[in-house]
């Protein structure tokens, strides 16, 4: 079924597909539409789920960590300041190995107060042990919800689907709504070994000592790096099903590339129009859309990386007093590899400033005449000298 | 639901005295090593036998529980949250009571009971060790 969906609405719907079991969310902006179309969807009994009204997002990731322990299909979405007033509760999911989905809307930093899309909210969480898959249109938003149940049931470690405030969340794109028929049979209910069970009582998350934290805390890490087969598998056979593969990278025209655009989120689609009117310059551009940034595709990146003369890495995030974020694990990636290209690493398009096709050419021309980086940051775009 | 939590609680009760370990087995069983990384639970969850686990050492104030007064209420049982109080059947003036009783083993005194007791029939008395 096709219809014009906003990326909030292809959050709910996506939730409903999955046949999520208990919804606890607190509604913030650029999030609420999705929040207000799941109660509706509960209301209407569209989806048969409980909705439990929380008083903070702190409150909502609890629920969702009970109701998972239970046994149930949980789900969440906020933004911003919301997932960070969830932190706590973040590292708690994960260590509790309760596989929530929780859909994130990039929404940048206050104060000052504002609400338009940059990363430092999601990457901020990026050691809390949840794998984060970064969408670059709303279609992508509905099918990762959906892979993200699958992978994260098997991988037992929840998932954050994030995309970009209002370039995505409130901008309305055709979507292909999966069957739900097929859905159900390609996501399976979720049915977890352990559980809270008054049948069979158990202590969760006890207090563990020197003899056994740090051996979870490896299994944990065992389970992230697992998951990137689980990420191609599913992504693979979604495909096979629905017509849509996905991977944890996806790479546009990078077989005969000698520069490489490497970004994440809408950017990247952005990109893809950028590598063609540098194509039709005659210059050998690539693209390598990172999807999948927990776990990290270093692998996939490696050997695309490799075979390149240099890559330019597009930043919508910062680490104050470092680079960004991407082009941070992007470098580490390559360290220990014999061919590694050098990396320009740029931060553009805070605060959710508009970053144009133009942009990205000339931030790819301004680094013709350099064969190595100035500087570990580069800023693209900023007013002042 | 009064129902419910009572077969729980006795049946709980039961497991936790048919396991009644000596002090040899139970440092064993403190001890938990595994096989390989595959049969380690993914996240920490204990095994259901918790009876090892004396939580009556804890304890600094001890309930003592004046059946003089008691009126079966069971308010102290329904309350107790470890729960280290079981019942156990009497006959009271020719009427089948249940009566609620204190397992020092396991009671924490965490003063639930003594609060919550609605005619003042249990009396906290310092723990002497």
């Amino acid at each position: 079924m096709r219809k014009v969906l906003m990326g909030n609405h292809a959050i709910s719907w996506g939730a409903l597909l999955s046949r999520a079991q208990v919804i606890a969310a607190y509604p913030i902006t650029p999030q609420t539409q999705a929040v207000e179309l799941l109660a509706e969807m509960c209301a209407e009994g569209k989806l048969d789920a409980k909705f439990v009204k929380v008083e903070s997002e702190h409150s909502a990731m609890a629920a969702c960590i009970g109701a998972s322990a239970a046994g149930a299909r949980a789900f969440t979405a906020t933004s911003g300041q919301g997932l960070a007033l969830m932190h706590e509760m973040l590292h708690w999911a994960a260590g509790a190995r309760t596989p929530v989905v929780l859909a994130n809307i990039n929404r940048a930093m206050a104060p000052p107060w504002t609400i338009w899309t940059d990363q430092n909210d999601s990457l901020s969480q990026r050691d809390t042990g949840w794998m984060q898959v970064y969408c670059q249109n709303n279609q992508e938003v509905v099918d990762s919800i959906i892979q993200a149940y699958r992978v994260s049931e098997q991988a037992l470690l929840p998932v954050m689907v994030v995309l970009d405030a209002f370039v995505l969340s409130h901008t309305l794109e055709t979507v292909d709504l999966p069957d739900q028929e097929q859905v159900d049979a390609y996501l399976p209910s979720f049915d977890p070994e352990f559980k809270l069970d008054p049948d069979n009582p158990r202590t969760f998350g006890g207090l563990t000592a020197m003899d056994g934290y740090f051996e979870l805390r490896y299994k944990m890490h065992q389970s992230m790096e697992q998951s990137k087969g689980l990420w191609e598998e599913t992504g693979r056979e979604f495909g096979e099903v629905f017509g849509r593969p996905y991977g944890l990278i996806e790479t546009y025209k990078t077989a005969d590339a000698e520069l490489l655009i490497v970004t994440s989120s809408t950017i990247a689609s952005t990109a893809r129009v950028a590598v063609d009117r540098l194509r039709e310059k005659g210059r050998k551009v690539g693209l390598l859309r990172i999807r999948v940034f927990r776990p990290f595709p270093t692998e996939e990146i490696r050997e695309i990386l490799s075979s390149v003369k240099k890559a330019v890495v597009i930043d919508r995030n910062i680490s104050y007093g470092s680079s960004g974020i991407f082009c941070q694990e992007v470098k580490a990636a390559m360290y220990n590899t014999a061919n590694r290209p050098p990396i320009f690493g740029i931060i553009t398009g805070l605060g959710g400033r508009d970053v144009s096709s133009t942009d990205i050419i000339n931030i790819v021309e301004r680094t013709d005449s350099k064969p190595l980086p100035d500087s570990d940051i580069i800023f693209e775009g900023v007013t002042i000298q | 639901m009064l129902r419910l939590r009572r077969n729980l609680s006795r049946k709980y009760w039961d497991l936790k005295m048919a396991s009644r370990k000596t002090a040899k087995s139970r440092k064993a069983e403190k001890k938990v090593t595994y096989p390989s990384a595959a049969a380690m639970p993914p996240m920490a969850v204990s095994s259901f036998d918790m009876s090892y686990n004396h939580t009556g050492t804890w304890r600094s104030l001890k309930p003592k529980i004046d059946y003089e007064k008691c009126i079966y209420c069971l308010i102290c049982w329904k309350f107790c949250p470890e729960p280290a109080i079981s019942l156990d059947s009497v006959v009271v003036k020719g009427k089948e009571k249940e009566k609620p009783v204190i397992n020092y083993t396991y009671c924490k005194g965490c003063g639930i009971c003594w609060t919550e007791c609605p005619v003042e029939a249990i009396e906290a008395l310092e723990e002497q060790r």
